[in-house]
Protein backbone atom coordinates (compact mmCIF):
# COMPACT_ATOMS: atom_id res chain seq x y z
CA UNK A 1 0.00 0.00 0.00
CA UNK A 2 2.46 2.23 1.38
CA UNK A 3 4.89 2.67 -2.44
CA UNK A 4 7.29 5.80 -1.84
CA UNK A 5 7.53 7.34 -5.41
CA UNK A 6 10.69 8.89 -6.51
CA UNK A 7 10.27 11.16 -8.93
CA UNK A 8 13.23 11.93 -10.89
CA UNK A 9 13.58 14.42 -14.26
CA UNK A 10 14.93 12.85 -17.21
CA UNK A 11 14.86 14.02 -20.62
CA UNK A 12 11.77 13.65 -23.01
CA UNK A 13 13.66 11.88 -25.54
CA UNK A 14 14.43 8.63 -23.01
CA UNK A 15 11.11 8.17 -23.12
CA UNK A 16 9.86 8.58 -26.63
CA UNK A 17 8.17 5.63 -28.06
CA UNK A 18 9.52 4.13 -31.53
CA UNK A 19 12.66 3.02 -32.83
CA UNK A 20 15.13 5.54 -33.13
CA UNK A 21 18.13 5.99 -31.36
CA UNK A 22 19.68 8.74 -29.95
CA UNK A 23 23.27 10.22 -29.26
CA UNK A 24 25.05 13.25 -26.80
CA UNK A 25 21.92 13.53 -24.93
CA UNK A 26 19.30 13.71 -27.36
CA UNK A 27 21.02 15.99 -29.71
CA UNK A 28 21.55 13.59 -32.39
CA UNK A 29 18.75 11.28 -33.76
CA UNK A 30 19.02 8.10 -35.81
CA UNK A 31 17.39 4.79 -37.08
CA UNK A 32 18.87 1.67 -35.34
CA UNK A 33 20.60 -0.26 -37.66
CA UNK A 34 23.70 2.20 -38.64
CA UNK A 35 26.04 -0.65 -40.12
CA UNK A 36 25.58 0.97 -44.08
CA UNK A 37 25.99 4.68 -42.49
CA UNK A 38 29.37 3.62 -41.46
CA UNK A 39 30.42 2.47 -44.53
CA UNK A 40 29.29 5.33 -46.33
CA UNK A 41 31.14 7.05 -44.16
CA UNK A 42 33.90 4.89 -44.76
CA UNK A 43 33.56 4.56 -48.97
CA UNK A 44 33.66 8.56 -48.40
CA UNK A 45 36.65 9.07 -46.39
CA UNK A 46 38.83 6.64 -47.34
CA UNK A 47 37.95 7.54 -51.34
CA UNK A 48 38.99 11.29 -50.70
CA UNK A 49 42.03 9.98 -48.37
CA UNK A 50 43.82 8.11 -51.10
CA UNK A 51 43.13 11.13 -53.12
CA UNK A 52 44.79 13.52 -50.88
CA UNK A 53 47.43 11.22 -50.63
CA UNK A 54 48.37 9.45 -53.61
CA UNK A 55 47.32 12.47 -56.19
CA UNK A 56 46.73 15.95 -54.54
CA UNK A 57 50.95 15.86 -54.03
CA UNK A 58 51.42 15.23 -57.90
CA UNK A 59 48.58 17.44 -59.11
CA UNK A 60 49.25 20.64 -56.52
CA UNK A 61 53.06 20.58 -58.36
CA UNK A 62 52.97 19.89 -61.56
CA UNK A 63 48.95 21.97 -62.06
CA UNK A 64 47.61 24.00 -59.38
CA UNK A 65 47.15 24.03 -55.34
CA UNK A 66 43.92 25.01 -55.93
CA UNK A 67 43.32 21.56 -56.59
CA UNK A 68 43.44 20.00 -53.13
CA UNK A 69 42.15 23.29 -51.97
CA UNK A 70 38.23 23.18 -53.83
CA UNK A 71 38.42 19.17 -53.21
CA UNK A 72 39.31 19.54 -49.60
CA UNK A 73 36.43 22.45 -49.28
CA UNK A 74 34.02 20.06 -51.24
CA UNK A 75 34.77 17.29 -49.24
CA UNK A 76 34.21 19.24 -45.86
CA UNK A 77 30.40 20.17 -47.17
CA UNK A 78 29.83 16.48 -48.14
CA UNK A 79 30.23 15.17 -44.66
CA UNK A 80 28.41 18.07 -43.32
CA UNK A 81 25.64 17.13 -45.00
CA UNK A 82 25.73 13.71 -45.10
CA UNK A 83 25.88 14.32 -40.61
CA UNK A 84 23.04 16.92 -40.99
CA UNK A 85 20.80 14.73 -42.89
CA UNK A 86 21.55 10.99 -40.52
CA UNK A 87 21.46 13.14 -37.06
CA UNK A 88 18.53 15.58 -37.60
CA UNK A 89 15.03 14.36 -36.77
CA UNK A 90 13.52 14.06 -40.16
CA UNK A 91 9.82 15.37 -39.14
CA UNK A 92 9.02 13.10 -36.96
CA UNK A 93 5.34 13.39 -35.71
CA UNK A 94 4.87 12.69 -31.65
CA UNK A 95 1.94 10.05 -31.53
CA UNK A 96 -1.07 10.85 -30.15
CA UNK A 97 -1.96 11.29 -26.05
CA UNK A 98 -4.40 9.15 -24.56
CA UNK A 99 -7.35 11.91 -24.72
CA UNK A 100 -6.66 13.16 -28.27
CA UNK A 101 -6.59 9.12 -29.43
CA UNK A 102 -10.12 8.87 -27.67
CA UNK A 103 -11.23 12.33 -28.85
CA UNK A 104 -10.51 11.13 -32.38
CA UNK A 105 -11.92 7.48 -31.89
CA UNK A 106 -15.27 8.95 -30.57
CA UNK A 107 -15.18 11.53 -33.75
CA UNK A 108 -14.87 8.08 -36.30
CA UNK A 109 -17.86 6.52 -34.53
CA UNK A 110 -19.83 9.29 -34.72
CA UNK A 111 -18.83 9.44 -38.71
CA UNK A 112 -19.18 5.88 -39.11
CA UNK A 113 -22.39 5.37 -37.18
CA UNK A 114 -24.23 2.32 -35.99
CA UNK A 115 -22.17 -0.50 -37.59
CA UNK A 116 -24.40 -3.54 -37.25
CA UNK A 117 -22.89 -6.79 -35.23
CA UNK A 118 -20.67 -8.93 -37.58
CA UNK A 119 -20.19 -6.46 -39.89
CA UNK A 120 -16.22 -4.95 -39.79
CA UNK A 121 -16.14 -1.01 -39.76
CA UNK A 122 -15.68 0.88 -42.37
CA UNK A 123 -11.84 1.82 -43.23
CA UNK A 124 -10.73 4.78 -41.10
CA UNK A 125 -10.03 7.43 -43.99
CA UNK A 126 -11.32 11.10 -43.64
CA UNK A 127 -11.26 12.90 -46.70
CA UNK A 128 -9.87 16.48 -47.30
CA UNK A 129 -10.44 18.85 -49.75
CA UNK A 130 -6.45 20.51 -50.68
CA UNK A 131 -6.35 22.68 -53.51
CA UNK A 132 -9.40 21.76 -54.76
CA UNK A 133 -8.70 18.05 -55.21
CA UNK A 134 -9.93 15.49 -52.96
CA UNK A 135 -7.09 13.75 -50.30
CA UNK A 136 -7.59 10.86 -48.36
CA UNK A 137 -5.58 10.64 -44.76
CA UNK A 138 -5.53 7.51 -43.57
CA UNK A 139 -5.21 6.58 -39.77
CA UNK A 140 -2.40 5.28 -38.13
CA UNK A 141 -3.08 2.53 -36.03
CA UNK A 142 0.36 2.78 -34.28
CA UNK A 143 0.10 6.09 -33.77
CA UNK A 144 -3.16 6.80 -33.00
CA UNK A 145 -3.71 9.77 -35.28
CA UNK A 146 -4.52 10.52 -39.06
CA UNK A 147 -1.95 11.16 -40.62
CA UNK A 148 -1.25 14.93 -42.07
CA UNK A 149 -1.29 14.93 -45.91
CA UNK A 150 1.84 13.58 -47.31
CA UNK A 151 3.23 11.87 -43.95
CA UNK A 152 3.78 8.08 -44.07
CA UNK A 153 4.44 5.70 -40.92
CA UNK A 154 8.16 4.19 -41.33
CA UNK A 155 7.86 0.63 -39.96
CA UNK A 156 11.94 0.91 -39.72
CA UNK A 157 12.08 3.85 -37.10
CA UNK A 158 8.26 2.77 -36.46
CA UNK A 159 7.49 6.65 -36.53
CA UNK A 160 5.19 8.67 -38.44
CA UNK A 161 7.37 11.06 -40.11
CA UNK A 162 6.07 14.27 -42.02
CA UNK A 163 6.46 14.77 -45.75
CA UNK A 164 7.85 11.11 -45.72
CA UNK A 165 10.48 10.56 -48.77
CA UNK A 166 12.20 7.57 -48.14
CA UNK A 167 14.39 5.67 -45.50
CA UNK A 168 17.81 5.37 -46.00
CA UNK A 169 19.98 3.04 -45.10
CA UNK A 170 23.06 5.01 -46.54
CA UNK A 171 22.29 8.05 -44.11
CA UNK A 172 21.45 5.43 -41.11
CA UNK A 173 17.85 8.06 -41.19
CA UNK A 174 14.33 8.46 -42.64
CA UNK A 175 14.03 11.55 -45.39
CA UNK A 176 11.85 13.76 -44.37
CA UNK A 177 10.10 17.02 -44.30
CA UNK A 178 12.89 18.58 -42.18
CA UNK A 179 16.19 17.06 -43.80
CA UNK A 180 15.06 16.09 -47.41
CA UNK A 181 17.12 19.78 -48.50
CA UNK A 182 20.46 18.27 -46.84
CA UNK A 183 19.73 14.75 -48.24
CA UNK A 184 20.01 16.62 -51.81
CA UNK A 185 22.61 18.93 -51.20
CA UNK A 186 24.35 15.67 -50.09
CA UNK A 187 23.73 13.78 -53.11
CA UNK A 188 24.43 16.72 -55.38
CA UNK A 189 27.49 17.83 -53.86
CA UNK A 190 29.04 13.85 -53.50
CA UNK A 191 28.26 13.85 -57.24
CA UNK A 192 30.37 16.56 -57.62
CA UNK A 193 33.10 15.60 -55.93
CA UNK A 194 33.39 12.08 -57.12
CA UNK A 195 33.50 13.94 -60.84
CA UNK A 196 36.07 15.87 -59.70
CA UNK A 197 37.98 13.31 -58.03
CA UNK A 198 37.17 10.85 -61.71
CA UNK A 199 38.67 13.98 -63.51
CA UNK A 200 41.68 14.40 -61.84
CA UNK A 201 41.79 10.76 -61.43
CA UNK A 202 41.87 10.52 -64.80
CA UNK A 203 44.51 14.06 -65.75
CA UNK A 204 46.84 12.42 -63.02
CA UNK A 205 46.87 8.92 -65.46
CA UNK A 206 47.25 10.74 -68.43
CA UNK A 207 49.83 13.16 -67.36
CA UNK A 208 51.64 10.64 -65.57
CA UNK A 209 54.94 8.15 -66.64
CA UNK A 210 54.99 5.16 -64.55
CA UNK A 211 58.63 4.05 -64.01
CA UNK A 212 56.99 0.87 -62.17
CA UNK A 213 55.58 -0.08 -65.36
CA UNK A 214 52.29 -1.75 -65.62
CA UNK A 215 51.55 -2.60 -62.28
CA UNK A 216 50.96 0.59 -60.76
CA UNK A 217 49.14 1.78 -64.03
CA UNK A 218 46.95 -0.76 -63.93
CA UNK A 219 45.96 -0.28 -60.32
CA UNK A 220 45.27 3.56 -61.15
CA UNK A 221 43.10 2.29 -64.12
CA UNK A 222 41.38 -0.10 -61.25
CA UNK A 223 40.65 3.45 -59.23
CA UNK A 224 39.30 4.96 -62.63
CA UNK A 225 37.25 2.47 -62.89
CA UNK A 226 35.82 2.19 -59.22
CA UNK A 227 35.26 5.97 -59.63
CA UNK A 228 33.14 5.97 -62.76
CA UNK A 229 30.34 3.28 -61.48
CA UNK A 230 30.24 5.13 -58.04
CA UNK A 231 29.95 8.40 -60.35
CA UNK A 232 26.94 6.65 -62.30
CA UNK A 233 25.21 5.68 -58.74
CA UNK A 234 24.99 8.80 -57.12
CA UNK A 235 24.73 11.43 -60.46
CA UNK A 236 21.86 8.79 -61.40
CA UNK A 237 20.11 9.47 -57.80
CA UNK A 238 20.57 13.55 -57.89
CA UNK A 239 19.13 13.05 -60.86
CA UNK A 240 16.37 11.15 -59.81
CA UNK A 241 15.94 13.53 -56.72
CA UNK A 242 16.30 16.52 -59.01
CA UNK A 243 13.28 15.31 -61.13
CA UNK A 244 10.89 14.47 -58.39
CA UNK A 245 11.75 17.81 -56.92
CA UNK A 246 10.69 19.67 -59.98
CA UNK A 247 7.26 17.92 -59.95
CA UNK A 248 7.24 18.52 -55.88
CA UNK A 249 6.90 15.24 -55.26
CA UNK A 250 8.34 12.16 -52.46
CA UNK A 251 9.97 9.18 -53.26
CA UNK A 252 7.10 7.63 -51.67
CA UNK A 253 4.21 9.23 -53.84
CA UNK A 254 6.89 8.39 -56.52
CA UNK A 255 6.65 4.70 -55.71
CA UNK A 256 2.92 4.53 -55.01
CA UNK A 257 1.72 6.11 -58.41
CA UNK A 258 -0.20 8.26 -55.71
CA UNK A 259 -0.31 11.18 -58.53
CA UNK A 260 0.08 9.35 -61.93
CA UNK A 261 -2.01 7.65 -63.85
CA UNK A 262 -5.79 9.26 -65.57
CA UNK A 263 -8.10 8.21 -62.95
CA UNK A 264 -5.80 9.42 -60.12
CA UNK A 265 -5.82 12.87 -58.74
CA UNK A 266 -3.34 15.30 -59.79
CA UNK A 267 -0.50 16.14 -57.25
CA UNK A 268 -2.09 18.95 -55.09
CA UNK A 269 1.27 20.65 -53.93
CA UNK A 270 2.82 21.44 -57.44
CA UNK A 271 2.70 24.97 -57.93
CA UNK A 272 2.95 23.45 -61.63
CA UNK A 273 5.89 25.71 -62.06
CA UNK A 274 9.42 24.27 -61.72
CA UNK A 275 11.37 27.07 -60.44
CA UNK A 276 8.34 27.39 -57.66
CA UNK A 277 8.28 23.91 -56.68
CA UNK A 278 12.25 24.20 -56.55
CA UNK A 279 12.20 27.03 -54.19
CA UNK A 280 9.64 25.94 -52.08
CA UNK A 281 11.40 22.21 -51.28
CA UNK A 282 15.14 23.38 -51.07
CA UNK A 283 14.32 27.21 -50.09
CA UNK A 284 11.71 27.13 -47.76
CA UNK A 285 11.44 27.60 -44.10
CA UNK A 286 13.53 25.55 -41.88
CA UNK A 287 11.21 23.95 -40.01
CA UNK A 288 11.64 22.92 -36.11
CA UNK A 289 11.43 19.91 -34.74
CA UNK A 290 8.40 19.33 -32.59
CA UNK A 291 9.77 16.54 -30.35
CA UNK A 292 11.06 18.56 -27.97
CA UNK A 293 14.14 15.95 -27.36
CA UNK A 294 15.92 17.87 -24.80
CA UNK A 295 13.20 19.00 -22.79
CA UNK A 296 12.56 17.54 -19.26
CA UNK A 297 9.65 15.21 -18.03
CA UNK A 298 8.46 13.71 -14.87
CA UNK A 299 9.39 10.43 -14.66
CA UNK A 300 7.50 8.38 -11.48
CA UNK A 301 9.42 5.47 -10.87
CA UNK A 302 7.46 3.47 -7.59
CA UNK A 303 10.31 2.28 -4.91
CA UNK A 304 8.26 -0.52 -2.89
CA UNK A 305 8.67 -4.16 -2.62
CA UNK A 306 5.86 -4.60 -5.08
CA UNK A 307 7.48 -4.89 -8.48
CA UNK A 308 4.08 -4.84 -10.61
CA UNK A 309 3.26 -1.23 -10.24
CA UNK A 310 3.33 0.59 -13.77
CA UNK A 311 3.35 4.45 -13.54
CA UNK A 312 1.80 6.17 -16.52
CA UNK A 313 5.01 7.72 -17.45
CA UNK A 314 7.42 5.22 -17.83
CA UNK A 315 7.67 2.78 -20.08
CA UNK A 316 6.24 0.67 -23.13
CA UNK A 317 7.58 -1.89 -24.61
CA UNK A 318 9.67 -0.39 -27.65
CA UNK A 319 11.13 2.12 -25.48
CA UNK A 320 14.74 2.77 -26.52
CA UNK A 321 17.01 1.59 -24.09
CA UNK A 322 19.72 4.98 -22.86
CA UNK A 323 21.99 6.01 -25.09
CA UNK A 324 25.02 5.33 -23.03
CA UNK A 325 25.05 1.58 -23.04
CA UNK A 326 24.02 0.98 -26.77
CA UNK A 327 26.78 0.23 -29.08
CA UNK A 328 24.56 -0.83 -32.06
CA UNK A 329 25.62 -3.88 -34.52
CA UNK A 330 27.71 -2.39 -37.00
CA UNK A 331 27.28 -4.81 -40.16
CA UNK A 332 31.50 -4.86 -40.62
CA UNK A 333 32.10 -6.46 -44.58
CA UNK A 334 35.90 -5.83 -44.20
CA UNK A 335 39.05 -6.98 -42.81
CA UNK A 336 37.53 -9.11 -40.34
CA UNK A 337 35.83 -12.16 -41.73
CA UNK A 338 37.32 -13.95 -44.54
CA UNK A 339 37.21 -12.86 -48.01
CA UNK A 340 35.64 -15.94 -49.86
CA UNK A 341 32.54 -15.57 -47.49
CA UNK A 342 31.87 -11.90 -48.09
CA UNK A 343 29.69 -12.49 -51.74
CA UNK A 344 27.73 -14.94 -49.71
CA UNK A 345 26.54 -12.85 -47.16
CA UNK A 346 26.11 -9.81 -49.66
CA UNK A 347 23.19 -11.95 -51.29
CA UNK A 348 21.58 -12.65 -48.15
CA UNK A 349 21.90 -8.91 -47.39
CA UNK A 350 20.61 -8.60 -50.89
CA UNK A 351 17.62 -10.64 -50.29
CA UNK A 352 16.47 -9.33 -47.00
CA UNK A 353 16.68 -5.12 -48.89
CA UNK A 354 14.55 -6.65 -51.53
CA UNK A 355 12.30 -7.89 -49.19
CA UNK A 356 12.33 -4.61 -47.29
CA UNK A 357 11.84 -2.09 -49.95
CA UNK A 358 9.76 -4.58 -52.08
CA UNK A 359 6.90 -4.47 -48.81
CA UNK A 360 7.53 -0.83 -47.74
CA UNK A 361 6.95 0.20 -51.89
CA UNK A 362 4.63 -2.64 -53.67
CA UNK A 363 5.32 -3.88 -57.38
CA UNK A 364 7.02 -0.37 -58.23
CA UNK A 365 9.24 -0.50 -55.26
CA UNK A 366 10.86 -3.88 -56.70
CA UNK A 367 12.36 -2.13 -60.18
CA UNK A 368 13.37 0.31 -56.85
CA UNK A 369 14.83 -2.20 -55.27
CA UNK A 370 16.95 -3.78 -57.82
CA UNK A 371 18.65 -0.46 -58.61
CA UNK A 372 19.12 0.60 -55.10
CA UNK A 373 20.53 -2.87 -54.25
CA UNK A 374 22.89 -2.99 -57.32
CA UNK A 375 24.10 0.43 -56.08
CA UNK A 376 24.41 -1.02 -53.23
CA UNK A 377 26.65 -4.43 -54.28
CA UNK A 378 29.13 -1.40 -56.49
CA UNK A 379 29.59 0.26 -53.42
CA UNK A 380 30.81 -2.65 -52.07
CA UNK A 381 33.15 -3.90 -54.89
CA UNK A 382 34.15 -0.23 -54.21
CA UNK A 383 35.07 -0.94 -50.99
CA UNK A 384 36.59 -4.13 -51.53
CA UNK A 385 38.86 -2.78 -54.65
CA UNK A 386 40.06 -0.19 -51.90
CA UNK A 387 40.77 -2.44 -49.19
CA UNK A 388 43.08 -4.83 -51.69
CA UNK A 389 44.90 -1.36 -52.98
CA UNK A 390 45.55 -0.93 -49.31
CA UNK A 391 46.71 -4.04 -48.89
CA UNK A 392 48.98 -4.85 -51.68
CA UNK B 1 3.64 21.34 -17.92
CA UNK B 2 5.32 20.15 -14.80
CA UNK B 3 2.96 18.04 -12.63
CA UNK B 4 4.02 17.79 -8.73
CA UNK B 5 2.59 14.85 -6.33
CA UNK B 6 1.91 16.96 -3.15
CA UNK B 7 -1.02 16.81 -2.10
CA UNK B 8 -1.89 20.30 -1.12
CA UNK B 9 -1.62 21.23 -4.59
CA UNK B 10 -3.66 18.54 -6.40
CA UNK B 11 -6.14 19.55 -4.23
CA UNK B 12 -5.98 23.06 -5.38
CA UNK B 13 -5.60 22.17 -9.34
CA UNK B 14 -9.41 22.66 -10.66
CA UNK B 15 -9.95 18.95 -12.47
CA UNK B 16 -10.26 18.32 -16.10
CA UNK B 17 -13.95 18.08 -17.35
CA UNK B 18 -13.40 18.12 -21.09
CA UNK B 19 -10.77 18.40 -23.95
CA UNK B 20 -11.80 19.81 -27.35
CA UNK B 21 -8.95 19.34 -29.74
CA UNK B 22 -9.32 21.57 -33.40
CA UNK B 23 -7.95 19.83 -36.35
CA UNK B 24 -5.87 21.02 -38.97
CA UNK B 25 -6.97 22.78 -41.86
CA UNK B 26 -5.75 21.21 -45.17
CA UNK B 27 -7.65 23.48 -47.51
CA UNK B 28 -5.10 25.52 -48.73
CA UNK B 29 -1.89 22.29 -48.79
CA UNK B 30 -0.07 21.57 -45.80
CA UNK B 31 1.13 24.97 -43.89
CA UNK B 32 -0.04 25.31 -40.63
CA UNK B 33 -3.28 26.44 -40.42
CA UNK B 34 -5.94 25.21 -37.83
CA UNK B 35 -9.93 24.97 -38.50
CA UNK B 36 -11.53 28.04 -37.06
CA UNK B 37 -15.07 25.98 -36.47
CA UNK B 38 -16.25 26.74 -33.17
CA UNK B 39 -16.47 23.78 -30.73
CA UNK B 40 -19.96 23.26 -29.40
CA UNK B 41 -18.33 22.07 -26.03
CA UNK B 42 -17.18 25.82 -25.55
CA UNK B 43 -20.53 27.16 -26.37
CA UNK B 44 -21.50 27.75 -22.40
CA UNK B 45 -17.49 29.09 -21.36
CA UNK B 46 -16.17 31.50 -24.12
CA UNK B 47 -17.57 33.80 -26.70
CA UNK B 48 -17.31 32.53 -30.35
CA UNK B 49 -15.72 35.59 -31.91
CA UNK B 50 -13.51 35.47 -29.42
CA UNK B 51 -12.34 32.41 -29.89
CA UNK B 52 -12.54 32.51 -33.63
CA UNK B 53 -10.11 35.67 -33.09
CA UNK B 54 -7.77 34.21 -31.11
CA UNK B 55 -7.21 30.95 -33.71
CA UNK B 56 -7.35 33.29 -37.12
CA UNK B 57 -3.92 35.13 -34.55
CA UNK B 58 -2.75 31.78 -34.61
CA UNK B 59 -3.06 31.00 -38.36
CA UNK B 60 -1.99 34.49 -38.97
CA UNK B 61 1.28 33.93 -37.24
CA UNK B 62 2.03 30.76 -38.02
CA UNK B 63 1.78 31.92 -42.13
CA UNK B 64 4.03 34.45 -40.95
CA UNK B 65 6.70 31.97 -40.03
CA UNK B 66 6.03 29.90 -42.98
CA UNK B 67 6.30 32.26 -45.38
CA UNK B 68 8.48 31.91 -48.71
CA UNK B 69 9.79 35.18 -48.70
CA UNK B 70 12.77 37.37 -49.28
CA UNK B 71 14.33 36.79 -45.81
CA UNK B 72 13.66 33.22 -45.89
CA UNK B 73 14.68 32.78 -49.04
CA UNK B 74 18.45 34.83 -47.47
CA UNK B 75 18.58 33.00 -44.67
CA UNK B 76 18.86 29.77 -46.53
CA UNK B 77 21.20 30.95 -49.10
CA UNK B 78 23.52 32.23 -46.13
CA UNK B 79 22.79 28.72 -44.60
CA UNK B 80 23.86 26.80 -47.69
CA UNK B 81 26.73 28.81 -48.06
CA UNK B 82 27.82 28.17 -44.33
CA UNK B 83 27.26 24.28 -44.71
CA UNK B 84 24.56 25.47 -42.37
CA UNK B 85 26.69 25.80 -39.45
CA UNK B 86 25.16 29.26 -38.54
CA UNK B 87 22.36 28.15 -37.21
CA UNK B 88 24.87 27.05 -34.38
CA UNK B 89 24.69 30.68 -33.50
CA UNK B 90 21.74 32.00 -35.29
CA UNK B 91 18.18 31.67 -34.45
CA UNK B 92 15.50 30.63 -37.57
CA UNK B 93 13.22 33.05 -38.69
CA UNK B 94 10.66 30.02 -37.81
CA UNK B 95 11.96 29.70 -34.17
CA UNK B 96 11.53 33.63 -33.53
CA UNK B 97 7.98 33.66 -33.91
CA UNK B 98 7.73 30.60 -32.24
CA UNK B 99 8.92 32.23 -29.56
CA UNK B 100 5.89 34.65 -30.63
CA UNK B 101 3.65 32.42 -30.39
CA UNK B 102 4.29 30.58 -27.34
CA UNK B 103 4.05 34.17 -25.71
CA UNK B 104 0.68 35.02 -27.60
CA UNK B 105 -0.97 32.03 -25.95
CA UNK B 106 0.51 32.55 -22.29
CA UNK B 107 -1.03 36.17 -22.59
CA UNK B 108 -4.85 34.91 -24.09
CA UNK B 109 -4.74 32.46 -21.15
CA UNK B 110 -3.85 34.91 -18.73
CA UNK B 111 -6.44 37.51 -19.66
CA UNK B 112 -9.39 35.25 -21.39
CA UNK B 113 -9.07 31.72 -21.10
CA UNK B 114 -7.72 30.91 -17.18
CA UNK B 115 -10.87 33.37 -15.85
CA UNK B 116 -13.51 31.14 -18.26
CA UNK B 117 -11.91 27.97 -16.65
CA UNK B 118 -10.20 27.15 -20.23
CA UNK B 119 -6.56 26.41 -21.41
CA UNK B 120 -5.02 26.76 -24.52
CA UNK B 121 -2.08 24.36 -24.88
CA UNK B 122 0.36 25.69 -27.41
CA UNK B 123 0.25 23.11 -30.62
CA UNK B 124 3.90 22.88 -30.41
CA UNK B 125 3.69 20.77 -27.67
CA UNK B 126 0.97 18.68 -29.95
CA UNK B 127 3.29 18.07 -32.86
CA UNK B 128 1.52 20.90 -34.54
CA UNK B 129 -0.80 18.75 -35.07
CA UNK B 130 -3.98 20.04 -32.76
CA UNK B 131 -4.76 22.87 -30.17
CA UNK B 132 -5.96 21.58 -27.36
CA UNK B 133 -8.10 23.48 -25.28
CA UNK B 134 -8.93 22.24 -21.51
CA UNK B 135 -11.90 22.59 -19.75
CA UNK B 136 -11.96 22.93 -16.16
CA UNK B 137 -14.69 22.14 -14.05
CA UNK B 138 -17.02 24.80 -12.83
CA UNK B 139 -16.89 24.59 -9.00
CA UNK B 140 -13.05 25.89 -9.20
CA UNK B 141 -14.13 28.86 -10.15
CA UNK B 142 -15.56 30.47 -7.37
CA UNK B 143 -13.92 34.08 -6.60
Amino acid sequence: MSAVMITRKVRKWEKLPGKNTFCCDGRVMMARQKGVFYLTLFLIVGTCALFFAFECPYLAIHLSPTIPFFAALLFLFVIAMLLRTSFSDPGVLPRALPEEATFIEMEIEAANGNVPAGQRPPPRIRNVQINNQIVKLKYCYTCKIFRPPRASHCSICDNCVDRFDHHCPWVGNCVGKRNYRYFYLFTTSLSLLTIYIFTFDIVHVVMREYPDGLISRNRHVQRVLVCFFTLWSVVGLTGFHTYLISLNQTTNEDIKGSWSGKNRVQNPYSHKNIFKNCCEVLCGPTYPSVLDRRGLMQDDMPVSATPAAPSSSSLSSSNPVPQTTVRSHTRTHTHTEPLHTLPLKWIEAAKHRIAMTVSIGGQRGLLFSVIHVVIWMWSHLVAFLLIEQIDS
Amino acid sequence: MAETHSLQDLRQQPAVAAKVFLQRDYTHGTMCQFQTKFPSELETRIDKQQFEETVRTLNNLYTEAEKLGSQSLIEGCLACLTAYTVFLCMETHYEKVLKKIAKFIQEQNDKIYAPRGLLLTDPIERGLRVIEVTIFEDRSLTR
